[in-house]
């Protein structure tokens, strides 16, 4: 039986976009393409958890059909990891509701079972979480805000391949950086199987305040169409539903 | 079924509030607040004149995966090695969502680090050694426990025994454990990976007791292992178990039965070598005297051959 590939794009920002298109859009244009949109928004210490500007954190990852997380960077570590997983199972249960649907009629979802059930269902969500391949892009802002956040982002990072590493699936991360110097977004690092690769440092800052999310998403979907292991996700997933 | 996180906390229960259960049926009235968890909240509830445990989240697929780890831990033979599971249910909230909950035993008792500064610094070896059969129980049936931390123990009462409260990150060996504690976690220290094996909790169980003595915890610093080592060395009443915790937070004990032998070995040393100790000033006493009675016994035989000589 072979087993899928989720395939995720992990934003980490702490601030809005000001540039280019929409990041809802791209965010739901790489949700159509089986890709998931996550985001986590960086607090400066003196924000609240409640800030107006990063409402669109939120409405990212809702339209690219991940989760969200508001944090301070003394906690992005466990919330790196927590957002992926999550994101993971949320996905995977959203394959099973599909087959659920086809088999109960188009009202029923998990919820609607009764807890035994329920937990069977679980088991399998939890065994493909566990044994499914995952890819992770992730997408660092690199404006000039986030200059003081990036030796903890990159900390998270490792921690988070530790994390995904200790699974029975295989992982391939990458990571990629915006603005870029010319393009859209640059790359820090190509696919690889671990991230204590991270070179020491993170490329050189951009000055400016421009923050391209929008664009910068766009580019990232484009960077998992460019590899070998292009295979029609769905598809893939939906049968080993059927098989487990 | 969009689990995502969100920043609003999940539905605050009050006393006095009944909660209903949409599939058995049962209700149970919410006396207070006992804790709040990284799933969901626990509350004390009633239910014909019976005290329980109520579990409660928005987060209906891992308070799933929870319920499921209870019941894995109930096939455990003769041994209940978390709380008892009494119901698994949703609840119809006012506010229009569902929630899921799950009623559990109700275990009374204080923290670890209550009880020892009640009770005394002896019970530490007692509490290690409770754990690590209990440990061993869980990891010979293919569990490990995976977040195990101060705040998922209890004390309870008449004899006192160690009970796991929250079970929730309990992990199949082999597969990536599901909850930690960065200051739990031999990841974070990079000391290990966070593969379900033994020698996770193993880990875990060292810092259980290191928190102890440093309830407001400690940084990372440069050399990790150095610096947990430098800890345990500071502190007087670990020092029967010294060797056994670092040979624990380096993963060199295969199971935790074998952690156990050699600790329990090596406190039944040191108690009869301070048995010993104490006996010793008053057994020096009559070497002396049989000394200086076998010296005047020379010392008159000798007189008395050499008067006959003469």
């Amino acid at each position: 039986m072979k087993k899928g590939t989720l395939k995720q794009i992990l934003l980490i920002t702490d601030g809005c976009s000001n540039k280019g298109e929409d990041p809802s859009a791209t965010a739901a244009l790489a949700h159509q393409q089986g890709i998931t949109v996550n985001v986590i928004g960086i607090l400066e210490d003196d924000q609240t958890e409640d800030p107006q500007g990063l409402q669109e954190v939120e409405d990212i990852a809702l339209s690219g059909g991940g989760v969200s997380q508001l944090v301070y960077k003394q906690a992005l570590s466990q919330t790196v990891q927590m957002v992926t997983k999550q994101a993971m199972t949320q996905t995977l249960q959203g394959f099973v509701n599909t087959e659920l649907k086809q088999i109960l009629g188009s009202e029923q979802t998990m919820e609607d079972l009764e807890p035994e059930k329920r937990g069977e269902i679980m088991e399998v969500v939890e065994d493909l979480g566990e044994t499914c391949d995952l890819e992770v892009l992730v997408l660092i802002d690199t404006s000039a805000s986030m200059h003081d956040k990036l030796p903890t982002v990159k900390e998270a990072l490792i921690d988070l391949s530790i994390s995904l590493n200790a699974r029975i699936g295989r992982n391939r991360f990458s990571i990629f950086s915006f603005p870029g110097k010319r393009k859209d977004i640059d790359k820090v690092l190509d696919w690889s199987p671990k991230l204590d690769s991270i070179s020491s440092v993170f490329p050189k800052l951009t000055s400016g305040g421009i923050t391209p999310t929008g664009p910068a998403i766009r580019e990232a979907m484009y960077q998992f169409g460019k590899k070998s292991l292009l295979r029609s996700f769905r598809k893939n997933d939906e049968q080993d539903v059927e098989n487990a | 079924m969009m689990n995502k996180t969100s920043r609003t906390h999940d539905f605050e229960l009050r006393p006095g509030m009944k909660i209903h259960g949409k599939w058995h049926k049962r209700s149970y009235l919410i006396k207070k607040k006992l804790g709040n968890g990284a799933i969901g909240t626990v509350y004390l509830c009633e239910e014909s004149k019976k005290l329980f445990a109520l579990k409660i989240s928005s987060k209906n697929s891992s308070m799933t995966m929870e319920v499921n780890v209870l019941k894995s831990l109930e096939k455990v033979q003769g041994n209940r090695l978390g709380p008892y599971l009494i119901d698994v249910d949703d609840w119809l909230a006012p506010n229009g969502s569902t929630y899921s909950f799950y009623v559990m035993e109700y275990i009374d008792g204080q923290t670890i680090h209550d009880f020892i500064s009640r009770n005394g610094k002896e019970w530490i070896g007692v509490f290690i050694l409770q754990l690590l059969d209990d440990l061993e129980k869980l990891h010979q049936a293919g569990w490990v426990f995976g977040d195990l931390k101060t705040d998922n123990l209890i004390v309870s009462s008449n004899p006192p025994k160690i009970r796991w409260i929250d079970v929730g990150g309990t992990t199949q060996i082999g597969r990536a454990i599901k909850e930690y504690t960065e200051f739990y976690d031999r990841g974070y220290w990079e000391l290990g990976s966070r593969r379900a094996e033994p020698t996770y909790d193993l880990f875990a169980l060292v810092m259980i007791f290191l928190n102890l003595f440093y309830p407001s915890r400690f940084e990372k610093g440069a050399n990790t292992k150095a610096s947990l080592f430098k800890r345990i060395d500071k502190v007087q009443a670990l020092r029967p178990y010294e060797v056994c915790f670092k040979k624990a937070l380096t993963g060199k004990y295969r199971s935790a039965k074998e952690m156990r032998q050699e600790i329990a070995q090596r406190l039944y040393n040191t108690q009869r070598k301070v048995a010993h100790n104490q006996k010793t000033p008053s057994d020096n006493y009559p070497p002396i005297l049989f000394e200086s009675i076998g010296i005047t016994l020379i010392a008159f035989i000798y007189y008395v051959t050499s008067l006959l000589v003469y």
